[in-house]
């Protein structure tokens, strides 16, 4: 089992024809994704790799393939606007891979999407994957396994690290979902948290945050109370230092909050086990399952 | 990105937020006739640098303090020459001290008293946030742990912005009554149209002061804008100083490369920004001190890695190397290939240890170990931080 994606997942890619775009439309189809359609305004018409039909807009793509999500990476500029279009025309998963996206323009889209059904992944993020079944991101496909470990952070590559670790190990992964690194995005922690709490196929979690925000210790405070399966925590930023933006828009410490030692803190109190470092994360989390 | 005071005063006065008159010279005879428009006695000069402290500052000249009180533009003139082209420090520039170009010259006012005034993003409800108290000109940080009751917050609607209504809600907390309370809403009221169109993702007026005369003005300033936004505000880029700047920043953005300068000896080269600021974690877990974050991003080039392994030797404090990749979209073979030219382009003066994973890394490593360079490779992140703390202790 997995959350979000699988199988039957159809997805649309907006900025298809842009070069990240047509890059990772083409690892996506490699993995196995079903890619049914692409959007770039003004290329309606013309087909993708000869066999992908490209439309001018979502509304098209939507109505003649049938897409239910879709991967944006539409320049920042512009990547709100592809969020919106997105939401208006029904797709039910939208992954905002785009990053640079003022914050400004993440407030509006988040409050437009507030009671809409379309769920939105990102901005700024790797993407989602369920193992063996579909993937809708850049990250390596290779280095995950199909299993029953329910994977959620803000940052690409430390995913892509502990990934490694379970998949190293033998532990394979239910669903790996990417939240982004921005300070405003479309699902927090503690919405994947419950997400992976009410499927049956995911037995144990990773939980990688950073500093910054308060999100981790929402996802912690629930986890206490309604999570019972295994959960391995862990923050990146303890070293950073305070009032500066570590790369991720959301990474800063600000007026004291936010900073590694309180979400550790917030983590532990919750009954998570922390790893102590970013090498021993798939340990620390097979160390909680073998108990 | 910051600027200095008299470039906040100057957005201001755009929309329409009162501050003491005044304006920015370059020269003594410029801030000589700066304080003769003035037309007051009462007269205040500030050296322009991005750093706190200025008043307690000393300049390497000798003379004492950045902000001056002056009763005559002769005065003005007098302290302006003192304090142009010299090296003021303070406890926030480092013992190097920052180069003062430029002066402020405004009239100085007597307070009757201080409030704290900002607008922000807040993260958790994904809006912004005005914030208030009427302990102004102390830190803030430091009356939210005292005196929690003392700070108002009022939620902005994302879509419909500060109401009138909201900033004489905020008027009224900070105890304003009468003409000022509407001179208090109305600068609320600017504030939050300067928030939103310059992208701001915080300004902060602290103090916000009551002069004895009863006007309500903005005293001093910080502004924190969204990187993210600088695209569609060249002028706000234009106001950026790069001479306040570390310089090794200021190479690093030239070439889009996220660096930020630590003061430990052990450099980091990483593709990511949370694998970055973990391998930071890693290298202090292990015994060691990082001296920089540096994220090389999803797809860094060839000319890229090389520019910021030169970045990573500039600086006299490093002792030892650690480049830290996890190839996905990014190939280990593309990486090893640039990392061997950039050592060899910069001729390596400390011991490097690489760690690589994932796509192609079989080649990567081969790529390595063939090129016959001095360097130690590691099977995994946490042996690669013993190796570098290692290499930097006996360097």
């Amino acid at each position: 089992m997995s959350i979000l994606v699988n199988k039957q997942t159809r997805l649309l890619v907006q900025g298809i024809t842009g070069s990240s775009g047509a890059f990772h439309a083409r690892g996506c189809a490699e993995y196995g994704t079903n890619v049914v359609a692409g959007v770039t305004p003004g290329k309606g018409g013309q087909k993708f790799d000869d066999k992908i039909p490209i439309f001018d807009t979502v509304y098209e793509a939507r109505r003649e393939t049938g897409c239910n999500a879709t991967m944006i990476f539409v320049p920042a500029p512009f990547a709100a606007d592809a969020i919106l279009e997105a939401a208006d025309a029904g797709v039910e998963l939208i992954v905002c891979i785009t990053e640079g996206i003022p914050v400004t323009d993440m407030m509006r889209v988040k409050d437009v999407l507030k009671g809409k059904p379309g769920r939105l992944i990102g901005p700024n993020c790797p993407g989602i994957i369920t193992p063996g079944e579909c993937k809708i991101g850049i990250m390596p496909g290779y280095i995950h396994k199909p299993g029953t470990v329910g994977v959620i952070s803000r940052s690409g590559t430390l995913t892509y690290e502990a990934v490694w670790q379970l998949t190293q190990r033998g532990y394979g992964q239910s669903t790996c979902i990417g939240i982004g690194g921005d300070p405003i995005n479309g699902t927090s922690h503690l919405d994947a948290v419950k997400m992976f709490a009410a499927d049956p196929g995911t037995e144990a979690l990773i939980l990688i945050g950073e500093i910054g925000g308060t999100a981790e210790e929402e996802a912690a405070a629930w986890i206490k109370d309604h999570y019972k399966k295994p959960v391995c925590g862990f923050i990146a930023g303890a070293t950073a230092p305070p009032g500066r933006r570590m790369g991720h828009a959301g990474a800063i410490v600000a007026g004291g909050k936010g900073t590694a030692a309180s979400k550790i803190e917030a983590l532990r109190a919750a009954g998570i086990a922390v790893a102590e470092t970013p090498a021993s994360i798939g340990e620390t989390l097979i160390g909680v399952i073998k108990g | 990105m910051n600027i200095h005071e008299y470039q906040a005063k100057q957005l201001f006065e755009r929309f329409g937020i009162a501050t003491p008159k005044g304006g920015p010279a370059e020269t003594p005879e410029q801030a000589e006739a700066v304080a003769v428009s003035l037309h007051t006695s009462n007269l205040v000069i500030k050296a322009q640098i991005h750093a706190g402290g200025r008043g307690k500052g000393t300049f390497t000249n000798g003379f004492k303090g950045g902000v001056h009180l002056c009763s005559s533009p002769a005065e003005i003139r007098a302290v302006a020459e003192k304090m142009l082209g010299q090296t003021l420090v303070t406890h926030q520039t480092g013992p190097a001290g920052k180069v003062v170009r430029k002066v402020l010259v405004a009239e100085s006012v007597e307070i009757a008293r201080e409030n704290y005034l900002a607008i922000l993003m807040d993260r958790a409800t994904g809006a912004p946030v005005v914030v208030a108290s009427t302990e102004g000109g102390v830190e803030i940080e430091k009356v939210a742990e005292e005196h929690p009751e003392k700070i108002a917050r009022e939620s902005v609607h994302p879509l419909a912005g500060v109401q009138p209504y909201q900033a004489l809600k905020v008027a009224r907390e900070l105890g304003f009554e009468g003409n000022q309370l509407k001179a208090a809403a109305k600068l609320i009221n600017n504030l939050f149209k300067l928030f939103l169109s310059l992208d701001c993702s915080l300004v902060e007026i602290n103090p916000l002061v009551v002069t004895k005369k009863g006007e309500v003005l903005a005293l001093d300033a910080k502004f924190n804008f969204d990187d993210n936004a600088l695209f569609r505000h060249p002028e706000i880029v234009a106001m950026r100083d790069t001479e306040e700047e570390d310089p090794r920043e200021v190479e690093a953005s030239k070439y889009g490369l996220n660096y930020i300068g630590l003061d430990g000896n052990i450099a980091c080269l990483v593709n990511g920004a949370g694998l970055a600021m973990a391998t930071m974690d890693i290298i202090k877990y292990a015994g060691g001190e990082p001296a920089n974050f540096l994220d090389v991003g999803g797809g860094a080039s060839e000319e890229q890695v090389t520019e910021a392994f030169k970045i990573l030797v500039s600086d006299k404090n490093v002792r030892a190397i650690l480049v830290n990749i996890f190839g996905g979209i990014m190939r280990c073979d593309v990486i090893a290939q640039g990392i061997i030219n950039a050592v060899k382009a910069v001729s390596l003066p400390v011991p490097l240890v690489v760690r690589l994973e994932g796509t192609n890394v079989e080649r990567g490593k081969q790529l390595l170990a063939e090129s016959k360079l001095p360097i130690q490779t590691a099977s995994d992140l946490a042996e690669a931080a013993r190796l570098v703390v290692g290499a930097a202790k006996a360097a």
